[in-house]
């Protein structure tokens, strides 16, 4: 069941395009991995899900419900942290805390103790006396303590220490386990290795890859270090072969995953002495989507280039 | 040590300086034009002796003397007595507040935002970054002092001497720099710079009122207060520079205490016990109401207590109506009498629309915090809960509207109360709720407008200022510049009758309350369908 989608959304601020086109879905009970570089888009996209921002072109649902036109409904029954919290300076974190759970509509207050002792918040502090990891617990211990269906959060881990990042981690495995749905974007690869069912990753606006963790492995590259007893001909002329830079007695080059059976075969016509290969990690497919490689894989290709 | 202390303080102070010119050169061109102007229009108003002697009469009146200071000089009341009774203490205080405005600025303000440990972290002294601030004030009131000294003297005026000019703009640098020294102390104390402005202003506020008190009533008691020494320099009658240089004194050892403070304690840290604050929220706090209520709580009973005064020290002058308007020329023009209707009436009308204007500040302040609060991406919060846009500004209308009621009627109270006791007609205090009342319209009207640009133009959110300073002018010296009458009507408040002179004009008020409504609608409708910024 569609938690979340979206569907050509489009936003423009004057002449400038910040979405273009993004498609998204958020099945129940799953954890969605959203990334992409900075000014890729993410907060823009979830802010025209929050309602605050209203699209130019195509259509933002949540729960099946419009989100612009909708948005007090659907917001009774989500929670959101953004990446950068600023907070009322004058009030303290336990009257936010408060302000948020009640204004959702919705009241946990057991669970509510229960996190600010997890977090080690004090709760009798002013928001100005607040680190930004502080302002970040204060949003999080609201958004945990709500009984929502849905938890948008943007990057909401940026300024927590690696012990809160893992209270935060057992948090959103815990809301998973209750059946919950979290649409999570984030910057922090071993964070989104560890929690995310899928993922989406975005790119100037437009969602240039998505699916499954294991789908997108699939759509990267095995480095191979190869020494022959005999120089390997027409190597760079084989279809899935990037990269090749050669030494003095090997050679060493990028494999797309799937061709890999088609490459060695190829080389092993020419007398293969030693053979390394390094498997392919989430950074690669991060560090080659983020670095905007003009080889960069459309959505659907396969991973043909 | 110095090295130590003060590496590149200069360099800092370069920094503020260019950070802030603008801001250096509008607060002492403002000050300056406003004494010098005020110099330039006392020999029109009061042309001769007599006329000036019947004035230093009226001037000697308990409400007066607090307002302003006891005077020096009465018997032979000079242009330059004048000024130094009427406009000295009135500057100093505005000066004050200058000082405390900057100061918290460059020393609190920039440790709270994180600015003084990222210049900390540079090749600079420990103390550099409190020392640069004052240097900068020191050459700020410097200026001050030069400018106004020598502005004074250069007008020309007959009695207005160089010394005594000198010694004009020597007590507004010293008392500046007497507020710069006590607000550098109270940014040591205090740990945010909200608790350090609070503290300097309570401080301000509470050595004016010692010096009103004391010159009412015991002038020992004035020589506690800053306000008493300056004023007690006796500027162009005997011109004393000791309490000058004892002002000055008293500033330096306030520096030196703020150095020294600053040196012991911690960066962030403060030495008043901030204590622990509430761990979870009072009933009333959780709704969109209660948090537009709160988040300006304090701005509210400051405001109030602020009209309250400035309304009841109008009620004060009430009593000398009289002769304070038949005796000057100039403020038979202001008022454009009315035939048969008393002067106090008309005076009354006169001091009410200006209290309506003041009532506006407060009143559009609420209102526009809504904008303030979307710049700072706060509003993205409370927009994720269950809330709705028409609900929130639904919240900050109210608190908008219930500021205007509660302003004008501290105006009537403050006015009113001290008017009927020195009025001796036999006026009631419901005369002065209903010419006080009467604006409501009009304020709402101005909130109307606020609520307008909030929804279609919140960029130009500022031209709601701009629209109640044309206001004030239209209103206030409209019978001075003889505006054309179309001029005159594109305010609300020329449109509300002049209580007590006039009727009341229900169809008036009404029309105009109708319109507020039909804007604040409109406002509504654009502030549901544009994009909230965060
Ligand atoms: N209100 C706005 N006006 C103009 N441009 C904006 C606005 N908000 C965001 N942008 C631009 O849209 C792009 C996407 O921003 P954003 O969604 O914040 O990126 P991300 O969250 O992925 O880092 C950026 O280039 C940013 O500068
Ligand atoms: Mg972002």
């Amino acid at each position: 069941m569609r938690v979340l989608s979206t569907k050509g959304l489009t936003k423009k601020f004057g002449q400038f395009t910040a979405l273009n086109g993004v498609d998204l879905d958020v099945n129940k009970g799953e954890v969605f991995g959203f990334i992409g570089p900075n000014g890729a888009g993410k907060s823009t996209t979830i802010r025209v899900l929050l309602g605050i921002l209203k699209a130019t072109k195509g259509k933002a649902t949540i729960f099946e419900l419009d989100a612009w036109k909708d948005a007090v409904e659907i917001h009774k029954r989500i929670a959101y942290v953004p990446g950068d919290v600023t907070l009322w300076p004058n009030l303290t974190g336990g009257e936010v805390i408060d302000l948020f759970v009640k204004l959702r509509g919705t009241n946990h207050k057991s669970k509510r103790e229960e996190l600010i002792r997890k977090f080690k918040l004090d709760p009798t502090k002013k928001c100005r006396t607040y680190s930004k990891g502080n302002r970040q617990k204060v949003a999080l211990i609201a958004a945990f303590s709500s009984e929502a269906d849905l938890y948008i959060l943007d990057e909401p881990t940026s300024g927590l220490d690696p012990l809160m990042e893992r209270v935060f981690q057992e948090c959103v495995l815990e809301a998973k386990q209750d059946g919950k749905s979290i649409l999570l974007s984030s910057h922090i690869l071993s964070e989104v290795e560890r929690l995310c069912d899928r993922v989406g990753i975005i790119r100037e606006g437009e969602i240039i890859e998505s699916g499954t963790l294991d789908e997108l492995r699939h759509l990267t590259r095995t480095q191979l270090q190869v020494e022959t007893s005999k120089p390997i001909a027409n190597l760079s002329n084989i279809d899935g072969v990037h990269n090749i830079e050669k030494q003095e007695r090997s050679v060493t080059f990028q494999v797309d995953s799937e061709k890999l059976e088609d490459v060695i075969k190829h080389i092993s016509m020419f007398g293969v002495t030693k053979l390394e290969s390094s498997p392919p990690t989430l950074e690669d497919l991060f560090m080659r989507h983020y670095e905007g490689d003009d080889r960069t894989l459309k959505p659907g290709d396969g991973g043909k280039s | 040590m110095n090295e130590r202390l003060f590496k590149n303080t200069s360099v800092l102070s370069k920094l503020i300086l260019r950070r802030d010119r603008l801001r250096f050169i509008l607060w002492i061109l403002g000050i300056s034009v406003l004494t010098i102007a005020t110099a330039v229009a006392f020999p029109d108003l009061y042309r001769t002796a007599t006329e000036r002697q019947q004035l230093a009469e009226t001037m000697v009146n308990p409400a007066m003397t607090a307002m302003v200071g006891q005077g020096y000089g009465l018997d032979n009341y000079t242009y330059g007595a004048m000024m130094a009774h009427q406009m000295l203490g009135m500057t100093a205080l505005l000066v004050g507040l200058m000082n405390v405005l900057l100061v918290t600025r460059h020393t609190r303000l920039d440790e709270e935002d994180g600015r003084t440990e990222m210049i900390g972290a540079l090749p600079v002294g420990r103390l550099s970054p409190l020392a640069s601030s004052l240097t900068v004030m020191l050459g700020v009131n410097f200026s001050l002092a030069l400018m106004i000294g020598w502005g004074l003297y250069a007008t020309g005026i007959e009695s207005l001497d160089l010394n005594g000019s000198l010694l004009y703009g020597s007590a507004i640098g010293s008392i500046g720099l007497f507020f710069a020294g006590t607000t550098a102390l109270f940014a040591q104390l205090s740990d945010n710079s909200r608790g350090t402005v609070g503290f300097s202003i309570a401080l301000l506020g509470i050595a004016y009122l010692i010096r009103a008190i004391g010159d009412v009533s015991n002038e020992t008691l004035s020589w506690l207060s800053p306000f008493g020494w300056i004023l007690g320099s006796e500027a162009y009658v005997n011109n004393y520079w000791w309490p000058i240089i004892l002002t000055l004194g008293v500033a330096i050892a306030l520096v030196g205490i703020a150095l020294y403070l600053n040196v012991i304690r911690d960066l962030g840290g403060g030495f008043l016990p901030s204590k622990p604050g509430r761990s979870n929220a009072s009933p009333f706090l959780q709704s969109p109401l209660g948090l537009a209520f709160r988040l300006q709580r304090t701005g509210f009973i400051a405001w109030v207590a602020g009209v309250f005064v400035m309304a009841a020290s109008y009620g004060s002058v009430l009593g000398d109506t009289d002769t304070l308007i038949a005796d000057v020329e100039m403020m038979m023009e202001f008022m454009e009498p009315v035939e048969g209707a008393a002067l106090t009436d008309q005076f009354i009308t006169m001091l009410m629309v200006v209290m309506a204007i003041l009532a506006s500040i407060p009143t559009l302040m609420m209102i526009l915090k809504l904008k303030g609060e979307e710049k700072n991406h706060r509003t993205e919060h409370v927009y994720s809960l269950a809330v709705s846009r028409q609900k929130l500004l639904a919240s900050y209308l109210s608190v908008s509207i219930f500021t205007s009621i509660v302003m004008l009627v501290a105006s009537a109270i403050g006015m009113g109360s001290i008017g009927v006791v020195v009025i001796e007609s036999d006026i009631t205090l419901g005369t002065f709720f209903s010419s006080s009342l009467v604006y409501l319209p009009a304020l709402w009207m101005m909130t109307s407008f606020a609520v307008l640009l909030i929804g279609w133009a919140p960029k130009y959110t500022g031209l709601t200022w701009l629209y109640l300073g044309f206001s004030f002018v239209v209103v206030y010296l409209g019978g001075l510049f003889q505006f054309p009458d179309w001029i005159s009507s594109l305010t609300p408040f020329s449109h509300v009758p002049d209580l007590p002179v006039e009727e009341v004009n229900l169809f008036t008020l009404i029309i105009m309350t109708v319109i507020a409504i039909f804007i604040t609608a409109l406002g509504f409708v654009g502030y549901g369908r544009r994009d909230i910024q965060g």
